[in-house]
């Protein structure tokens, strides 16, 4: 029996600009010329003032846990060797809220509020996906 | 003008609830259609109003009125989840005030148990979270949980504890699944499966379909002596995936809850049963905050102490519901089914004593959509 593959995605739309700017190593949200909020995920239409005008901005990529699970079942075949894997919502220093996976931390340390960074993972030569690590102490200062 | 009180349950009927016997979902729904008719006094001729959603059919009113051979002139395949069943009371109520139909059904069918393994959604999964790996819905609901933890000092313990009121409950039938007490402890030992939610954290998963009959107030009345009345209808919508969640932990249920007690006219304190979508110990915590039965973040310290238990200060999901009773996939039909058979006086060693008023709750995806109905054996207030 082969190995199970991955799970395709389909980005669509602003779908695939996020994702296209992810192979550039670039995480990217919108701020809108009308009201100036911070949008993600990208959108053709402000959701605070429903202007069209939203400029694709990068982000620093650093952020804090705003909550997270970590999951001892895989979602998909794909996945099984991983488990157990942490998955983070992180809100970014710009102000929007991101999900992705946690690296590079075992699940029983991870905590809501803790610092974390962007890293960009080239899983597939077509597809970069994000993930988070947490941000050491020494790293901060 | 209001639907309030216009129109009434004259019929239900839920089968199967746990495994089913040959029959598809279609069939499910088409078996509980009859016995609910038949509950009530009518045929399938009778019908002109079908309303139904499911996991399975992506046009399930077409499929359930070609395998019924009806040709209803009223159509409805509101798709909200779970809770899109008791949005549809409301939305019977309208065709019904409105003329465009007089004999409204409301039905679902599910084999998700005898599908164990296979999947059984149509939903599309969002790229944003699909390729990292979560288990919808689990996943989402532990990260709910983490949150509310971290927020409000939630523990697993009071999650577990509502587990066990649920069982107990579900004791109080004659078709609990695991016709055995559950202790906090037994929760624990479970196992993870997404941080902090154990196994018994979770609805069980199980078959079953199940249908009400609605008609008119004046017709209800000729139909039968105890008619379930629609005092009160409410929606309201958030999101659709997790990570589009403003806010873990506040839910629109605050929203659809008071369109639906407005409407009926009625305040909490009110209701005699409450009947809330229980996916996750913690989708029930965070409802019963956003219902307004506990202060917000108080969740934890009010299902402690058997609260939610038979005796308890509320009585909620005295069937046990979806943590230790029924879970085919859209809990809310079956919620719905509960009520009418506590307003009928019909809930045997479990029915609570003079219930004359019930709150159905209902949330969709995770903790997306939110569907309340006020459910009464009066027509006014
Ligand atoms: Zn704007």
């Amino acid at each position: 029996m082969s190995a199970p593959t991955r799970p395709p995605i389909t980005p669509r739309g602003e779908e695939k600009v996020f994702f296209d700017r992810l192979r550039e190593h670039k995480l990217v949200f919108q701020r809108c010329a009308g009201c100036s909020h911070a949008v993600f995920p990208l959108r053709t239409v402000c959701p605070h003032c429903f202007g069209e005008s939203l400029d694709l901005e990068r982000a620093a990529g650093t952020g804090t846990v705003y909550s997270f699970t970590a999951q001892a079942r895989a979602s998909h075949p794909f996945f099984a060797a991983d488990v157990p894997y942490t998955l983070v919502l992180v809100d970014l220093d710009e102000g929007v809220r991101v999900f992705a996976n946690l690296v590079d931390c075992p699940p029983d340390d991870v905590s809501v509020g803790m610092p974390v960074e962007a890293v960009f993972d080239d899983v597939e030569p077509e597809l970069t996906l994000l993930r988070f690590r947490p941000v050491s102490i020494e790293e901060q200062s | 003008m209001s639907i309030r009180g216009t129109s009434a349950i004259v019929g239900a009927a839920q089968l199967d609830t746990f495994k089913t016997d040959g029959k598809s979902p279609v069939g499910l729904m088409a078996v509980a259609v009859n016995r609910a008719l038949a509950d009530a006094g009518l045929t399938l001729a009778d019908v002109d109003g079908l309303f139904t959603a499911s996991s399975y059919y992506a046009f399930p009113t077409l499929t359930l009125a070609e395998y019924l051979g009806i040709h209803p002139r009223h159509m409805d395949s509101t798709a909200l989840g779970g809770c899109s069943f008791i949005a549809q009371l409301g939305h019977a109520a309208a065709a019904i005030q409105a003329g465009l139909c007089d004999v409204a059904v409301v039905a679902y069918g599910s084999t998700q148990r005898t599908d164990a393994g296979k999947l059984v959604s149509m939903a599309e999964s969002s790229p944003y979270e699909q390729p990292y790996g979560l288990i919808h819905p689990i996943g989402a609901f532990g990260m709910v949980a983490q949150r509310h933890m971290a927020q409000y000092g939630t523990t697993s313990e009071q999650l577990a504890q509502y587990a066990v009121s649920a069982r107990e409950w579900a004791l109080l039938t004659d078709t609990a699944p695991y016709p055995t007490p559950l202790t906090v402890d037994e929760v624990l030992n479970s196992g993870v499966i997404t941080s902090p939610l154990h196994k018994l954290d979770c609805c069980l998963v199980t078959d079953g379909g199940a249908a009400v009959v609605l008609v008119s107030a004046e017709r209800a009345r000729d139909l039968r002596d105890n008619p379930v009345y629609l005092l009160g209808s409410g929606e309201a919508v958030n999101h659709r995936n997790v990570s589009q969640m403003p806010d873990l932990t506040a839910t629109e249920a605050a929203r659809s809850s008071q369109r639906a007690l407005q409407m009926a006219g009625v305040t909490l304190d009110q209701i005699d049963t409450a009947h809330v979508y229980d996916a996750f110990t913690i989708s029930l915590l965070v409802l019963l905050e956003d219902l307004g039965f506990c202060a917000k973040g108080e969740g934890g310290a009010f299902v402690e102490n058997g609260n939610l238990a038979p005796g308890g200060s509320l009585a909620l999901n005295t069937n046990g519901a979806g943590l230790a009773q029924v879970h085919p996939g859209m809990l809310g039909m079956f919620l719905i089914i509960e009520a009418v058979q506590q307003l009928r006086g019909d809930a045997g060693r479990r029915q609570v004593p003079d219930a004359r008023l019930s709150l159905v709750h209902g949330m969709g995806l995770t903790l997306a959509a939110h569907a309340t109905a006020v459910l009464s054996t009066q027509p006014e207030p």
